[in-house]
């Protein structure tokens, strides 16, 4: 690989925009593409569907090898709620591969000491998420349990088409939620992407196992259907 | 720690700047029951030291040394491996998978 287009594919990354390298396997020969760039490229419906599934692999284009080495921006998990299970999740989220952020305005809770080596921001989920801007290739989850504060970044992340959103609190309390969600001019078809009762149905008690149903649902949502090409559809019922 | 696919590629570039000589391997195809998908990297040094995976780990040691002579002659290599031969000391990938590795140089 030539060191510029390294380089270059690094920088895409870094900006959060999709790139795909593309490497003719007869000869060598690379080149980047980048997403805004993929309508006229030759390889335009191949390098589409393979930014559409974020899967690398290998096309023949008459007669021709290719591979096509793809790269969809790194995904981001931000969590907010500056709690206890976001403390368990954090590491494991960590380890998982997902840059995290927390975002508490409740400065008692997001402070350094209870959160060592993540980035925790201690304002307003508006005044947070206006900078770090969500977008599809974000998962967001809601812990505070108070809607002051889980609701205006619900709307945040619904409108920015979070590939995942999961929100603490009962049956009941979800139902109050989606009432002032509706009222907030939220449709059924979006509400139906929150995930809540947040997580897996494993039985978690503890805030570390809540942390691992959340991040297996997480880790669910992204890899069992394409990021980009969301098809509205009602979450499935949890198993009884 | 474990790294994620995008830190190797940030990696492959920062040992660059070290001025190391940097190899990169990359899964191109799989069949079958394969440990790692298609655009899993491995990043391989001058010194043999290297980051991130192709295999479950099978497989590694003879892309490292693959990669040695990717670094040597800036030819790239296509390598496969299947499963391993079981009479013979031949690596290979204990899942039944096959796979197929790209090794190039990064210059």
């Amino acid at each position: 690989m030539r060191l510029d287009l390294l380089k270059a594919l690094n920088d895409e990354r870094a900006a959060r925009r999709g790139a795909v390298l593309v490497t003719d396997l007869a000869d060598g020969t690379q080149r980047l593409v980048r997403e805004n760039d993929v309508p006229d490229d030759a390889l335009a419906a191949q390098l589409e569907a393979a930014l559409r599934s974020g899967k690398s692999a290998n096309v023949e284009v008459e007669g021709k090898s290719y591979f096509l080495n793809v790269q969809v921006p790194p995904v981001r998990f931000f969590v907010i709620g500056a709690v206890h299970i976001s403390q368990a999740l954090a590491p494991m989220a960590k380890i998982a591969g997902f840059d995290m952020t927390i975002i508490d305005p409740r400065t008692a809770f997001a402070s350094p000491e209870r959160f060592p080596d993540v980035r925790v921001i201690a304002e307003w989920p508006d005044i947070a998420l206006g900078e770090l801007k969500p977008d599809r290739y974000t998962a967001m989850a809601f812990f505070t349990h108070d809607p002051k504060i889980d609701d205006v970044g619900l709307k945040i992340a619904l409108a920015a088409e979070c590939f995942y959103i999961g929100a603490l609190g009962s049956r009941k309390t979800h139902a109050n939620r989606l009432a002032r969600m509706r009222d907030a001019g939220f449709d059924d078809t979006q509400l139906a992407r929150i995930h809540a009762p947040i997580g897996l149905d494993i039985g978690a008690v503890a805030p570390a196992e809540i942390a691992v149903s959340v991040l297996g649902e997480v880790i669910l949502a992204l890899r069992k259907k394409p990021l980009r090409a969301e098809k509205a559809q009602p979450a499935a019922e949890a198993l009884p | 720690m474990l790294a994620a696919d995008d830190d190797i590629l940030a990696k492959a570039q920062a040992w660059k700047a070290e001025g190391r000589d940097v190899a990169l391997a990359t899964v191109i195809e799989t069949w079958g029951s394969a440990p790692r998908p298609a655009g899993s990297h491995l990043v391989i040094d001058g010194e043999g030291n290297f980051l991130g995976s192709v295999s479950g780990g099978c497989v590694e040691g003879a892309v490292v040394t693959e990669a040695m002579d990717v670094i040597a002659d800036a030819k790239p290599k296509l390598l496969e491996f299947g499963v391993a031969d079981e009479t013979a000391w031949r690596v290979g990938l204990s899942c039944g998978g096959r796979i197929k590795v790209y090794v190039e140089k990064v210059a």
